[in-house]
């Protein structure tokens, strides 16, 4: 059996290219704190988009804003799918459906379940049986069951756990439970797969391997990637734009290299440039 | 009568049609390869091979992970009566580009896209290679390289010839002859660039009869193919013993699930250089001290049986009634379970070779009831020339000829070996035969006689073997290997030949001495860092002094230090098989020696480190120098 992808990871029936998420005018307050101002960003179908900015730019309250966990007060975020979809003014659970999955900034893994029952759950929501069909386990319920696991062992040739398959999540390293926790947001079959930090507190080799997994992602699969981080190394190589964030406004976008140049990105990282004294 | 490896694969297809030949585990299942599809896969690849344009003075190479695939493309190459060489996957690049370039390689088969970015990264000057032939797609999409090709396209290739040239598989088939070459295997342990031994058929069928007489397997039984396939080991067991009994090949998912696959499969014969066998003495020794006292009271009862039942097999007595049932108590309360562990409780025999495993290895796995025998071999003898028989095991010897060797010892104390195993000749290298092969006996290079018993005692490389300052010879290996039974220590090279006494350079285990650390409150930081603890430093002492008080008194170690860092293959300190390179050592490592052998207490070293992404950096460490009291 050649070692190809059986199962198509993404799950978006856009094309190439199109449009698939559109921020308008997105502006978010928390009582008196403006945590987002007046965002606009698009992002399209196969592309991996990188979100920077300083600690306490907005940058995560914005990805909750995607994925329904703050309500921002202004503007609107439309996904396109099979049709387009206001998520503001949907449920968390609903927008999962949508197939937007998230790996958060810290991990969020049943520490005592073994890697392949936390990715066998990141299947949930495309499990049609039910408490009493799943009881039974027998024609239907048995054969979703076995299809399941197919696609997680797709997952999880595809990170190359193989070696760490039936371990508790709980005994592994960082690394290692930052790599499931991405093979559980890919569970989903993403259409859009959002990735909060996922290289935080890696080591170089843990990092460059997680790379060249998001990467893979991408290339193989076509996933459309939202990624916030730090290492301006690892965002210079993997991503087709960047969007740089300061104080909830966003104050710069483009290819890697452009944003590195702009006199605004480098004032929002090195400080105000006074001049010679 | 079948003369060669694919005549080999169609009689067996012939004789067990529709059962398990391979066992691949993939998606966590284990799924099997028929006969059939075995030799569908062989026929199609050969013809997709030949109509790319193979001829039987091309060869063939080989890199990957032990995979069916592997097995197809060395066979496929051979039925066209070409030649296949594997190459180590870890191997550096200049030692791969040497290979490849001077064998005349015109396809090489890999497994996926860490190889071919290897690959394309030397491709300027792989000067000849037309194809590369991948078997894993992951990652590939995008490439355009037009060398490049997919393992399936060339089968369909294969396919369409087919239809073109009916039966022309069979014949020529047919047509190979024993005296073809095989393959060409790399040998190990030299330095600068490796000579190829060229390997025939009939060789490497000899070999595996002579093994198969003396140590039967039965078609039923199986085999976990898990150590690289570019060793002349895995290519005796994989190829020359499977293909005459039709034993089961089973591959591992990914080289890191090998030891649990193992476990999985419980293999019937087992095949390992010593660092395996080390390697699971640690885990064990390992994994029993993190455990409860009552566990470890029980452990050390049976253990203490385990070993006097081993010590009186040895001796070939008769164990008295007592020890027979309290023997039979340990087996059943604890070795059956810990060979479960292990993966080993079928097996029926197992080899160790490459190079000396130390007694307390081999008594400890007499002990448990594993039957561990040593062999003597090379890659010029086509792997094994002497072995342990059942029964007759005396682990500082390395056993009696198989049927069909005649060895004797030369005038300087030289093994030499005559069998119809023994290789061609090097690829391209008449001079160096021409040493190695004098009127057909090969001259191994390895210092050695026989006891009482006819049991060839094999000393060390003939080179190494050191004279002590009162006289008597001394094995370094010896030494080393009583040294390295510690779980906390990896690697040790031991000096001594031209020196008043015995001095001693040691690698600790990162893993095990981590995890000691971290259970004694001793925070660290590097391998580095963690070598230099004087906590460290007291618990090799123990170990040393452990070895020295089995050591005769003019070879005790007198003094040691721990490296700073691990010795390795890609610094071409240890060869692929994790020898040492002893001359490259003492040379690279000279001033450490010289300091050993002074009064100083600590050494300043400085070493330029060059990391994976090309950066280098300098490093500055003390190193200390621990004396051991002698009188």
């Amino acid at each position: 059996m050649p070692r190809g992808f059986f199962h198509r990871l993404n799950s978006s029936p856009l094309d190439l290219g199109e449009l698939q998420l559109l921020i308008d005018n997105v502006s978010l307050s928390f009582g008196g704190v403006q945590a987002l101002r007046k965002i606009n960003l698009t992002v399209n179908q196969g592309e991996i988009m990188a979100i920077i900015g300083p600690n306490g730019a907005g940058k995560t309250s914005l990805l909750n804003c995607i994925s329904g966990l703050y309500n921002p007060q202004i503007g609107q975020i439309i996904f396109y799918h099979d049709g387009q979809f206001e998520l503001t003014s949907m449920k968390p659970h609903q927008i999962t459906k949508l197939g937007i999955a998230r790996s958060f900034q810290n991990i969020e893994l049943f520490k005592h379940m073994t890697v392949l029952d936390n990715l066998m759950l990141g299947r949930h929501v495309h499990l049609k049986s039910n408490l009493f069909t799943g009881g039974i386990f027998w024609g239907w319920a048995r054969r979703e069951e076995v299809e399941n696991r197919f696609l997680v062992e797709d997952i999880i040739d595809l990170l190359e756990i193989q070696s760490i398959r039936k371990q508790p999540v709980g005994t592994l390293s960082y690394g290692l439970q930052k790599r499931v926790e991405l093979g559980r947001a890919l569970a989903l079959q993403p259409s859009l797969l959002i990735l909060d930090e996922p290289m935080a507190g890696m080591n170089a080799e843990e990092k460059e391997d997680l790379a060249r997994f998001v990467l893979d992602i991408n290339e193989e699969h076509g996933v459309t990637i939202i990624i916030i981080e730090h290492d301006m190394g690892v965002v210079m190589d993997i991503s087709d734009r960047v969007a740089v964030l300061d104080f909830g406004s966003k104050i710069g976008e483009g290819t890697a290299e452009e944003v590195q140049r702009s006199p605004e990105v480098i004032r929002a990282y090195l400080g105000e440039d006074y001049g010679p004294l | 009568m079948a003369d060669t490896f694919p005549q080999l694969l169609l009689e067996r297809t012939k004789e067990f049609g529709d059962q398990a030949a391979l066992r691949e585990k993939d998606y966590g299942i284990w799924r099997s390869i028929s006969w059939p599809e075995y030799l569908r896969h062989v026929r199609l690849f050969c013809q997709g091979l030949v109509s790319l344009g193979l001829t039987p003075e091309d060869t063939v190479a080989v890199i990957g992970d032990n995979r069916p695939e592997w097995v197809y493309a060395e066979l496929a190459t051979q039925a066209a009566g070409a030649k296949s060489i594997g190459i180590y996957q870890d191997g550096i690049v200049s030692e791969i580009v040497y290979i490849i370039t001077h064998t005349g390689v015109k396809f090489i088969v890999v497994e996926d896209q860490e190889q071919v970015d290897k690959i394309l990264e030397m491709w300027d000057q792989l000067e000849g290679v037309e194809k590369v032939i991948y078997y894993d797609p992951k990652g590939l999409r995008s490439y355009s390289e037009p060398f490049l090709m997919y393992f399936p396209d060339v089968e369909a290739l294969g396919e369409k010839f087919e239809q073109e040239n009916p039966n022309w598989f069979e014949t020529k088939v047919k047509e190979g002859k024993s005296d073809d070459v095989a393959i060409l295997s790399t040998t190990s342990g030299t330095t600068g660039n490796p000579k190829l031994a060229m390997i025939s058929h009939n060789n490497l069928i000899t070999m595996g009869r002579q093994l198969m007489e003396i140590d039967p397997l039965e078609p039923e039984d199986r085999f976990v193919s898990f150590l690289p396939m570019a060793w002349i080991g895995e290519q005796m067991m994989s190829f020359a013993c499977s293909l005459q009994k039709g034993f089961t090949l089973n591959f591992p998912e990914k080289p890191e699930t090998a030891m649990a696959d193992l476990r999985e499969i419980g293999p019937h014969s087992m095949f390992s250089p010593p660092r395996i066998w080390e390697n699971l003495v640690s885990q064990v020794m390992v994994k029993m001290e993190d455990s409860s006292r009552l566990k470890k009271s029980i452990y050390d009862w049976a253990m203490k049986v385990g070993y006097q039942m081993a010590d009186i097999r040895f001796n070939k007595e008769v164990p008295d009634f007592s020890l027979k049932v309290r023997y039979f108590l340990a087996d059943w309360f604890i070795f059956q379970m810990l060979k479960d562990q292990l993966g080993l409780r079928h097996l029926k025999r197992a080899y160790t070779g490459g190079a000396a495993l130390g007694p307390d290895v081999f008594r400890f796995f007499h002990a448990i009831g594993v039957n561990l025998k040593q062999i003597y071999g090379q890659t010029e003898a086509s792997g094994i020339s002497v072995l342990h028989r059942d029964g007759d095991v005396k682990f500082h010897t390395v056993g009696t000829p198989v049927p069909g060797t005649e060895v004797r010892i030369g005038e300087n104390g030289e093994i030499l070996l005559k069998s119809a195993a023994i290789f061609v000749g090097y690829y391209q290298n008449e001079e160096a035969t021409q040493e190695t092969l004098i009127d057909g006996w090969l001259h191994s290079g390895d210092a050695g006689y026989f006891d009482d018993d006819g049991h060839l005692i094999v000393i060390d490389r003939a080179k190494d073997v050191m004279i002590l300052h009162d006289g008597t010879s001394f094995s370094p290996q010896f030494i080393e290997n009583k040294l390295k039974f510690s779980p906390h220590i990896k690697e040790a090279v031991v000096f001594g030949g031209d020196w008043p006494f015995v001095t001693a350079m040691i690698n600790i285990d990162m893993k095990n001495t981590g995890k000691w650390a971290e259970s004694h409150h001793i925070a660290y930081t590097t391998y580095t860092d963690l070598s230099q603890k004087p906590e460290v430093y007291n618990l090799v002492k123990e170990q040393v002094l452990r070895a020295n008080a089995d050591l005769p008194k003019a070879a005790q170690i007198r003094r040691f230090l721990l490296l700073h860092k691990e010795l390795d293959a890609d610094d071409a300190e240890l060869t692929r098989t994790r020898k040492v390179r002893r001359g490259y050592v003492s040379q690279r490592y000279d001033d450490i020696i010289t300091a050993l052998y002074g009064e100083e207490q600590f050494l300043e070293v400085t070493m330029n480190i060059t990391y994976q992404d090309g950066r280098t950096a300098t490093l500055n460490t003390k190193l200390r120098i621990e004396t051991l009291d002698g009188d």
